[in-house]
């Protein structure tokens, strides 16, 4: 594994990432998250809908980024399709700029400058695979590190929230590590395979909901 | 929404921009309304923005906004995850994100001041976001608050220490703050203020302006 | 059993909207109940494991189809996994209204259900689906949904839904406690998302609205997608001069 994938996936990358819950919060809110148990439900389903999609987008970003003239408002054309809400639609681009703008500083490269160009706030997916592929790393490796930052924000917020074990927290991320190897490998041959019209969409309804509920909410710590 | 412009992270040594006035303290110290003292005090020789970091809500933004003394779009609000000293200090990318937005809307500006949400004593801006920053104490924190020091006590450059108003009233000495804040201190200057008393907070309008102009004659873009 | 079943639709000379084409092919019977309104009527029991369906859907440029069905669709097991596949072109300035009963997923089914929607410019949809999980007191079937719009060319809409596997079925993150999933995917734009007990209206970033909606049971899911569509196709009131 190329190590630069450690800093990109570190909750330390100064990126924004800190703020943002995964729908986390307005699922405590709710109460459908409110435990070690439905925190691992949550995560397992936002991996396997959402995270299957963004996974095998990011893979498919960072395939493109070796290309010569990378196509990069079709591809984030690919990831508005698949983010029916608005709202995640807003919070993956707002992610994707704050990447980017930590991710030119850190890796400087001209494909990094050529997405912001072509995009200045492009979707989480487009900056992660851009900068995988700056610092080095593969469409695997950047396929992996989007699966584990659609559970890693989530369940750091829930232990915020809710004053959950940070171990037990950990203990069930580290159980959801064949799901992130398996969501990863499989993302990895989606984007070598045919176009990217038939890379995965997984949707989560749910997710949706929460998303909506949540930027129309008159109290929030996170933004989402 | 953010700064659809490509400089992101243009000139490293702040030619041409703003200066970025960090405003840190306690909750309820007054930072607040040091915020509005100074839209009210130099709002109209120079050019400003705000962005606040509520822990929870868009209280700070909205009581701004109502309060008149800005024009409530250079006001920008941003999220933090629970974590206010997380949002200045380590990953200030949402700052930075707001930041610019407000400077590629209304720049060139003169001055941004970013309130923080208020956290601890050790809650100090990252050199990364704020070029200076002012931390505010109020008297009813107990007179031995200066003696204790913590980051933000000892280095800001500027100590406000608010509410004086009050002084009798909590028993506080405030010849032992200015003693005491100067032992941990040294020669960075320290200023009293009651906010209530003294809407504009004059001397630290002045100490504000001057660094400005200090900053715009030593940052001024070269004319080539 | 593999069947596959068309319709499509023609212009006349004086701008009215025929049924040009009608293809049944058991159990994908097609019937026409109106100038412009065609049913799906069920004449066996079905899709069963096994069986490959593909339906067929052409509607010609500045013509109007209403397809609906008369009952539900029974996904029952059987031989193998079962395939529903819907291609629909949508051409310039027509209309189409797809509105068929609920899906609905019997225990042991394994099902796929794919819809590819191709739109032309000004094209007018009204796309709506609805999958009930199991029958009544029943576990659902596996089910893998795949749905893909594009409007001249260009991605609009691709989600996935996968229903069977307990543990993701009732994520919170996924379907929580509900019993029906449903969707309309509607061309016509809407300014601001809106969101309800259970129901959301989504504006896409393309020319387009989804309402996305979670229900304990199949009334309960018409009545929120109702809800959605009604919100998405009522005009924003204008404000005053
Ligand atoms: N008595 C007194 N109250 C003040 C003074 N400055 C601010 N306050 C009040 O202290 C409270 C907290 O102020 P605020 O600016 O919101 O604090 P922040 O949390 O640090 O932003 C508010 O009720 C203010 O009206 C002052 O100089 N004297
Ligand atoms: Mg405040």
């Amino acid at each position: 594994m190329n190590p630069a994938l450690l800093l990109l996936t570190d909750s330390r990358l100064p990126a924004g990432g800190h703020a943002h819950s995964g729908g986390a919060e307005r699922a405590i809110a709710s109460g459908a998250v409110r435990d070690v148990p439905s925190l691992e439900a949550f995560l397992r389903g936002r991996l396997h809908t959402t995270g299957t999609a963004t996974a095998a987008l990011t893979a498919a970003v960072c395939a493109e980024a070796a290309s010569a003239e990378p196509r990069w408002a079709a591809l984030d054309a690919e990831v508005d399709a698949r983010t029916a809400s608005p709202a995640q639609r807003e919070a993956s681009t707002t992610q994707g700029r704050l990447l980017l703008r930590v991710a030119r500083r850190v890796w400087p490269s001209p494909v990094l400058d050529g997405l912001a160009r072509a995009t200045p706030s492009p979707h989480h997916p487009l900056a992660l695979g851009v900068a995988a592929h700056a610092a080095g790393a593969t469409p695997g490796e950047a396929a992996l590190a989007a699966a584990y930052h659609a559970v890693s924000g989530a369940a750091t917020a829930a232990v915020r929230l809710l004053g959950l074990d940070p171990v037990a927290v950990h203990g069930l991320l580290a159980d959801l590590a064949p799901d992130l190897a398996a969501v990863a490998a499989q993302a990895g041959l989606a984007a070598g395979a045919a176009g990217w019209e038939a890379l995965p969409a997984g949707s989560a309804p749910a997710l949706d909901l929460i998303a909506e509920q949540h930027a129309q909410a008159a109290v929030r710590l996170f933004v989402s | 929404m953010g700064a659809n412009h490509d400089d992101h992270h243009h000139a490293p040594d702040g030619r041409g921009r703003a200066l970025r006035l960090g405003v840190g303290g306690p909750v309820g110290s007054g930072k607040t309304a040091l915020v509005a003292a100074l839209c009210r005090a130099l709002g109209r020789t120079l050019s400003l923005g705000v962005v606040t970091n509520d822990i929870y809500t868009t209280e700070d933004a909205d009581f701004l906004r109502r309060a008149g003394v800005l024009d409530e779009e250079r006001i920008l609000a941003v999220e933090t995850g629970c974590c206010p000293h997380t949002a200045i200090r380590d990953d200030i990318a949402a700052n930075l994100d707001a930041v610019e937005t407000l400077e590629h809307r209304f720049g060139p500006l003169d001055l941004v001041i970013v309130e923080s949400g208020g956290d601890n004593l050790t809650a100090t801006f990252s050199r990364g976001l704020a070029d200076r920053q002012i931390f505010v104490l109020d008297v009813s924190g107990g007179d031995k608050v200066p003696r204790k020091g913590g980051p933000g006590v000892t280095t800001s450059d500027l100590l406000v220490v608010n509410k004086t108003d009050l002084a009798p009233l909590v028993g506080a000495d405030l010849d032992v703050m200015a003693r005491d804040a100067r032992t941990v201190r040294g020669e960075r200057p320290v200023l009293f203020t009651s906010i209530r008393q003294e809407p504009t907070a004059a001397a630290v309008a002045t100490w504000v302006s001057d660094q400005v102009h200090a900053w715009s004659h030593d940052h001024a873009v070269p004319v080539s | 059993m593999r069947a596959s079943a068309a319709v499509a639709t023609a212009l006349t000379g004086d701008g009215r909207t025929i049924i040009r084409r009608l293809a049944s092919a058991p159990p994908l019977t097609l019937r026409q109940t109106g100038p412009r309104a065609v049913h799906l009527i069920s004449t066996a029991a079905g899709p069963l494991g096994g069986d490959r369906l593909a339906l067929d859907v052409d509607v010609a440029p500045y013509t109007t189809l209403e397809l609906g069905s008369v009952a539900g669709t029974l996904v029952l097991p059987g031989d193998g996994a079962s395939e529903m596949l819907v291609t629909a072109r949508v051409g310039a300035g027509a209309t189409l209204r797809f509105a068929p009963e609920p899906t609905v997923l019997a225990a042991g089914c394994d099902h796929r259900l794919l819809v590819r929607l191709t739109l032309e410019a000004d094209a007018d949809v009204f796309w709506r689906e609805e999958i009930v999980f199991g029958r009544h007191g029943e576990s659902p079937g596996r089910c893998h949904a795949r749905f893909d719009a594009t409007c001249d060319g260009l991605p609009l809409l691709r989600q996935e839904f996968t229903i069977g596997d307990p543990a993701l079925d009732a994520s919170p993150a996924v379907y929580g406690t509900a019993r029906c999933v449903g969707t309309t995917f509607l061309t016509a734009r809407t300014d601001k998302p809106t969101v309800s007990d259970g129901v959301a209206v989504l504006p896409l970033a393309g020319p387009g609205t989804l309402v996305s909606a979670l229900a304990a049971d199949a009334v309960e899911l018409r009545s929120r997608l109702e809800w959605g569509e009604q919100t998405a196709l009522t005009p924003a009131p204008t404000s005053p001069r």
